[in-house]
């Protein structure tokens, strides 16, 4: 056999080891339910789950918690996924800034003990250009002082 | 007056470019068809070549409409209005050239006509083949421009599209059709920044350039000239290499300088999009290496050469596309060209794989064996290790895709990405690194001497020596507390990095010292190697021991909740009280801006704002280092998007202090850019990661009235505020009062001790119109808002309201990042090798233009010199 055959046999059977590792990586979408019942099950591995805010008519965030006086590292918030199930849900990090203005949410984590830990939060905005944005007589004011 | 001119020319170029290029690929392909290499038809080549320069001036026309745009700000068109403001400064104008889709279209056609150019001009004999290939490119690009529609066809997005006709249904334009707004939407505040200036033309020109020997290798195909295409192919492909890494890198220190997830790479699908292609590229680069010295490898050239260029097209695909969804940050806005970039994929893939198919068997390969001792065969195991790197990030990014073939097929499915990216590239890409550290050095050194075995180990004992030695001599100091820690048991694949990159290192810099006593020009390689082995080094310390430094000790309420998921990454630092971490002492100092003309940043508490957020009034002189730059009342021109924070550091005696941004801008909320303090061996990287609620007012206090005289005192939490005295004015914070006769105003000059600092405070009572009015004033500084209530003229004492709020704070996380700077000194290395042996290629390839049968002559000289 020729070395370079030996090496090319080699290289597939990396290439499938990677494969492999990947496929065992790779994390899922998954509904509040099915990450409680993996929980139940022991199972730790981290899921993505997708979800919309809890708001009231004025279009509050309702259950969303966060004191930077008393822990700027402790954020929790209610998600109610896509079976409108909601959870709560915490972030031990700052609230990210553009937390109230999102429309949907992806979050990463596992359940622990009736609380999905996320640690790592996805915000999609609303649309950048909505037909009505445009006003008559000025362009708009980009900034709000701080 | 809406200017419909300047887009419909810039229309009808792009319409021209169209067909230009239609005209050349065609014409290009008949003066190739059924001729051998050199022997075209000549009067289809010269048509082609009219109708290519017909494109380049097109092209041209459609950049300068572009621009005038621009630059005019016509916001009557789309374009403009999405992406430019009139405050826009002229070099980030540039910017917005290519912040849409639209626009690095544009960037990357133009690259591809320069390069046609230069192909045309150089190297006449390859011409028609490879500008067939490049004229058909160029075809499916302009088509992404088009913008127009047939039936239900939409053809590309057209950036000259006029507002009106992008969103015919805002009510505006029922009211007014030739409705112009007075200012754009502007270009999203991260992309203003030097880097965005350069950075994506220079990633385009890395793609862009991959087209060259993708054209070469398709012609030699086509023309049946296996292996002449290499010599002309060759530098080209070093150069498309190098200049992809630059612009990978440039990408990289933007996203250290401007983005917080603290760090250069994160993984994310818009880098590893372009990561793949630069690996193979790479890998090309070396199996071109091996092909001149020992005529093997031609296939895996052939299939390196074209998966590099079709993975540049995937990479397009995925970013422009919409497909990566949920997955990325930061690809651009879908514009439903997805079929439309698919076709121009699968159009390339197909010809590319067929031509492959066609032509497989004929393509050279050599029988002969290679050994353990030659050198080629460890270049060809980098290559392919290379290869195997590249498959791994393009398996996992291609995640989303599988979802959204599967889809397609009927099939649901719900993969995502690996919820720990880190951890999951790491784990591969760490031994990518080893592995190639290791081969290179060892390769290096083996190239260059004899293949035996005594001669390859005595090159090889002065570099292993030092390996162990300086190895041993980084761990011994991470052991006393000079450099990082490495713990060896734990983390023994960071120790092999650190011996492999170490061992790079040394052995390339020892071949480097050989070859440069033969020939300068020769030490490219060795010196790119180096650079590569020094990022290594760099990447393991900045990565692999990033160390928190803003520990958070107080504030521990919530988080027993889960003592194991605990987060203290970011501290609360209440303005102006230190607070000490990691030996370092903090202080937060207050909130500054920029203002024009002045070269340090003006704190917020001296620019009162006017009603142009442009425009601010100075409420004290502006004084820096003994000059004067503005006086009292002067209108001062502001920045008003960004706000820097000062942060003082104190350690050791040493004084220094960083100023992290925050941003706040409408559509994507608060946006945080670190500062970075750079040391020798380390940086310090501290940004904002919240603020009190920007958008909303501050809570105050119910207000406490104090009646007070002359000298008195009156305490506030604990601060104490004196009341100097009082004296009459006409103007307040620089504004005009406008008194008119029986009007009077007066202003109490009182001071307050904050914990390290006097602040003069002047609230203001007003008798304007026989009605009393009262400006209050405020230390931002202590929370604290006094107003002249009242004068009480018989007692000769005054009423003043006192109002507290909460103390601004800020959070804040600051990292250190040890080593960061070689991996930066690095990548000037690593390009400055590529040019050293770009430049030698590229004088190969002119001495020996007749033929690639045989190895250049003077290149086996130089060989046999260095060998003796």
């Amino acid at each position: 056999m020729k070395k370079t055959h030996i090496i090319g046999i080699i290289i597939i059977a990396l290439a499938i080891g990677i494969i492999m590792t990947t496929a065992g990586d790779a994390s899922t979408y998954v509904s509040f339910s099915e990450a409680i019942e993996l929980a139940e099950d022991g199972n730790n591995k981290k899921v993505h789950v997708v979800g919309r805010l809890k708001k009231d008519e004025q279009g509050h965030i309702l259950g969303m918690q966060y004191d930077p006086l008393k822990d700027p590292n402790y954020f929790s918030f209610i998600l109610s996924d896509t079976n409108k199930l909601e959870q709560r849900v915490v972030y031990f990090n700052p609230k990210p800034q553009d937390f109230e203005r999102s429309e949907q949410v992806v979050i990463t984590g596992n359940m622990k003990n009736d609380v999905f830990i996320a640690d790592k939060i996805l915000l999609k905005c609303p649309s950048k250009y909505t037909e009505n944005e445009i006003k008559a007589g000025e362009g708009k004011p980009k900034t709000a002082s701080l | 007056m809406i200017n419909t001119f300047i887009g419909d020319l810039g229309h009808l170029s792009v319409i021209l470019a169209f067909v230009a290029a239609i005209v050349s690929a065609l014409a290009y392909f008949m003066a190739s068809y059924k001729q051998p290499l050199g022997q075209d038809k000549l009067d289809w080549k010269l048509m082609g070549r009219g109708a290519f320069i017909v494109h380049v001036i097109a092209v041209l026309g459609i950049i300068g409409s572009l621009f005038e745009i621009i630059y005019s700000h016509r916001y009557e068109y789309h374009y403009a209005w999405s992406h430019s403001s009139n405050h826009l400064p002229t070099h980030y104008m540039i910017s917005c050239f290519w912040e849409g889709q639209e626009g690095s279209f544009l960037l990357w056609i133009f690259w591809h006509t320069i390069l046609g150019l230069m192909l045309i001009k150089f190297n006449r004999k390859w011409e028609a083949p490879t500008m067939a290939v490049f004229a058909f490119v160029q075809l499916f690009l302009t088509s992404m421009i088009l913008g127009v529609v047939i039936g239900d066809l939409k053809i590309g997005s057209s950036p000259f599209i006029l507002l009106r006709d992008f969103m015919p249904d805002a009510p505006v334009f029922k009211l007014d059709p030739n409705f112009i707004p007075k200012d754009g939407n502007g270009l999203n505040p991260l992309l203003q920044n030097y880097w965005m200036v350069i950075h994506p033309p220079t990633l385009f020109l890395g793609f862009a350039a991959a087209l060259v020997p993708f054209a070469f290798a398709i012609a030699g195909l086509w023309k049946g000239e296996y292996t002449a295409w290499l010599k002309p192919a060759f530098p080209w492909t070093s150069f498309a290499a190098m200049i992809m890494g630059v612009g990978i890198i440039m990408g990289a220190y933007w996203a250290y300088e401007t983005l917080n997830f603290g760090g250069y790479w994160n993984w994310d699908p818009v880098e590893n999009a372009v990561y793949i292609p630069w690996l193979t590229l790479i890998a090309a680069v070396h199996t071109m290496v091996i092909y001149k010295r020992s005529k093997s490898a031609l296939r895996t050239t052939y299939l390196l050469v074209i998966v590099s260029f079709l993975l540049v097209l995937y990479a397009t695909f995925l970013t422009r596309s919409g497909i990566l969804g949920n997955a990325s940050v930061h690809s651009f806005t879908d514009l439903g060209l997805s079929g439309q970039l698919f076709t121009y994929m699968a159009a390339f893939f197909i010809l590319a794989i067929g031509m492959m198919v066609w032509r497989w068997k004929k393509i050279p390969a050599t029988q002969k064996e290679l050994t353990t001792y030659s050198a080629e065969l460890w270049v060809f195991i980098g290559a392919a290790v290379l290869c195997l790197g590249a498959f791994q990030v393009l398996a996992t990014t291609s995640i989303p895709v599988y979802n959204s073939f599967m889809g397609f097929i009927g099939l649901k499915t719900n993969a995502a990405l690996p919820a720990d990216q880190i951890g999951h590239y790491t784990k591969f890409q760490l031994w990518v690194g080893v592995a190639i550290a290791a081969l290179s050095g060892y390769a290096q050194i083996m190239w260059y001497r004899k293949n035996e075995k005594e001669n390859i180990s005595n090159a090889l004992a002065i570099p292993l020596i030092l390996t162990f030695l300086f190895s041993a001599l980084f761990l011994l100091l991470g052991k006393i507390g000079w450099m990082p820690a490495v713990d060896i048991t734990k983390e023994w694949m960071y120790v092999i990095l650190l011996l492999t990159s170490l061992f790079a290192i040394f052995s390339n810099l020892s071949m480097m010292f050989t070859l440069m006593q033969k020939k300068i020009a020769l030490s490219g390689g060795a010196i790119a190697h180096i650079g590569m082995a020094m990022i290594l080094f760099g990447i393991l310390y900045s990565a692999g021991y990033s160390k928190v430094v803003s520990e958070n000790m107080s504030g521990l309420l919530y988080s027993r909740e889960f003592p194991d998921e605990m987060n203290r990454d970011n501290v609360l630092l209440w303005r102006n009280q230190t607070t000490e971490m990691n030996g370092y002492k903090v202080t937060y100092k207050g909130q500054f801006m920029e203002v024009k003309g002045v070269p340090e940043y003006v704190n917020k508490q001296i620019l009162f704002p006017l009603v142009d957020p442009y425009k601010a009034l100075a409420r004290a002189d502006i004084k820096q280092n003994g000059k004067t730059y503005f006086k009292t009342g002067d209108t001062l021109e502001i920045i008003p998007e960004n706000t820097y924070y000062e942060v003082e550091y104190k350690k050791d005696g040493e004084t220094f202090t960083l100023w992290p941004r925050a941003q706040v801008n409408e559509e994507m909320g608060l946006l945080a850019s670190p500062d970075i303090k750079m040391f020798a061996n380390r940086d310090l990287y501290t940004h904002v990661s919240s603020i009190p609620q920007p958008d909303e007012e501050k809570e105050w206090s119910e207000v406490k009235e104090h009646l007070i005289g002359i000298k008195d005192t009156i305490f506030i939490n604990d601060y104490v505020a004196v009341l100097y005295g009082l004296e009459k004015t006409t103007a307040v914070q620089g504004i005009d009062l406008n008194l008119a006769e029986g009007d009077v105003a007066v202003q109490a000059d009182m001071k307050v001790f904050g914990e390290n600092k006097e602040y003069h405070i002047h609230p203001v009572f007003v008798i304007k119109d026989k009605l009393m009015g009262r400006i209050p004033d405020e230390v931002e500084d202590l929370g604290i808002r006094i107003t002249f209530n009242n004068i009480d003229p018989v007692m000769n004492k005054f009423s003043f309201g006192v109002e507290t709020t909460q103390k601004d704070y800020i959070i804040m996380k600051a990292m250190e990042k040890p080593f960061i700077s070689i991996m930066w000194i690095g990548v000037f290395v690593m390009t400055g090798g590529f040019i050293m042996a770009i430049v030698r290629r590229n004088k190969e390839s002119k001495a020996d233009s007749s033929d690639g049968n045989d190895r250049p002559k003077v290149m086996a000289k130089q060989r046999k010199k260095i060998v003796a």
